[in-house]
């Protein structure tokens, strides 16, 4: 099959061991932004300011990722890396606002919803700066792991 | 298999799960709010409600109302036209859900000017004028005090009944009823006891239709 031939000339196609760590942390990507939508569009939950900074980090990683998949393209983890760590930065920094390790009034939460609220958990349990942070080691651990398998 | 079509059936599959979650989250959030219509019936309809149109209508509209909602103003002439329009067969029950900043002090004023009869033509300047004191930002509903003005009220005793208590009574009842029958946004409109589902004009003018019909075959 053609498909499973190199197609990006400049990618590293033909050695593609990164493809699957590649997968793994763009279908984490996806689920985080499904889930990100479901929350906000039809639970109607309100993003506080640190869930858009996160989104905004979060988001684009479908798109660059699924690319890089799509042509066997290792450079798109180059790509993603940086807007992966920024928002697995913003997600840390917002679970210690959450926890009351960091006071609110550092962060411009005056209007909208509170990024310490309660509400910004699912199930009542698990708070979703959480799930964010989780989502967004996974994803850096994945592509850590492509960057690797790629080089070799 | 090639992997582009592994990344598309994979697309695919969370679209897909997405789709039914939105299904399955809308389904059981309407049921709730059912349940808790019929769970709650007797706070649908408070004998110190303000009714618009034929008090002993067969069919009532019961309208969760916040004086600074654009949404609420909006509705308010097509209400009016369909209570209007029914020849007695339809009514509206006014509560209130006051979620903005400042409309607890706008229902105040309106129900102040209620206990001079007054209620209807004090509501109707407000709403007109909702964009001038109702700013989200800085709501001034006190100007509604001037709006008023030159309608006939005895302007002493509005504004202490405005601080009365059975002003603050009234705005207590409506809003332990708009938490028991989870309405969490406005207009929450009511018909007959039936939550309207999806929200618009056009849903709205069908689900009262639905319940004339109903009332209308013995």
């Amino acid at each position: 099959m053609s498909e499973d031939q190199p197609v990006a000339p400049h990618g590293n196609g033909r050695n593609a061991a990164f493809w699957l760590p590649l997968f793994l942390a763009w279908l984490l990507a996806l689920l985080a932004t499904a889930g990100a939508l479901f929350l906000g569009e039809v639970m109607g939950k309100t993003p506080c300011v640190l869930c858009w900074y996160q989104r905004i980090a979060m988001f684009p990683l479908v798109l660059v990722l699924g690319m890089g998949l799509f042509v066997s393209d290792a450079r798109s983890v180059r790509y993603a890396l940086p807007l992966a760590g920024v928002g697995w930065g913003i997600a840390a920094y917002h679970l210690l606002v959450f926890w009351g390790m960091v006071s609110e009034g550092l962060v411009p939460c005056g209007k909208g919803s509170s990024c310490a609220d309660a509400d910004v958990q699912v199930a009542g349990v698990v708070p979703i700066p959480l799930l964010s942070l989780a989502a967004f080691t996974g994803i850096l651990v994945a592509l850590w792991v492509a960057r690797r398998r790629a080089r070799t | 298999m090639s992997r582009k079509w592994i990344v598309l059936g994979t697309v695919a599959a969370v679209v897909l799960a997405f789709v039914a979650g939105v299904v399955v989250f809308t389904n059981r959030s309407s049921q709730e709010v059912k349940q808790a219509a019929q769970t709650h019936s007797d706070a649908l309809v408070r004998p110190h409600s303000p009714v618009f149109g034929n008090p002993a209508a067969k069919v009532t509209i019961v309208e969760f109302f916040d004086p600074s909602c654009e949404t609420c103003r909006a509705f308010y002439p097509i209400v009016k036209q369909m209570v209007n329009a029914s020849f007695g067969q339809v009514r509206l029950v006014v509560r209130y859900a006051p979620l903005h900043h400042g409309s607890d002090t706008a229902v105040k004023i309106l129900e102040a000017a209620r206990q001079q009869g007054k209620y209807w033509e004090a509501l109707e300047r407000a709403l007109a004028a909702q964009p001038q004191w109702a700013a989200h930002d800085r709501p001034q509903p006190q100007m509604i005090w001037d709006l008023i003005g030159d309608i006939g009220l005895d302007m002493t005793k509005a504004r202490a009944d405005a601080d009365g208590p059975g002003v603050a009574q009234v705005l207590r009842q409506d809003i332990a009823d708009m938490q028991a029958l989870k309405v969490d946004r406005t207009p929450g409109f009511f018909v007959n006891g039936t939550p309207l589902r999806e929200f618009g004009e056009a849903q709205l003018k069908a689900l009262v239709d639905q319940e004339i019909k109903k009332a209308g075959t013995p």
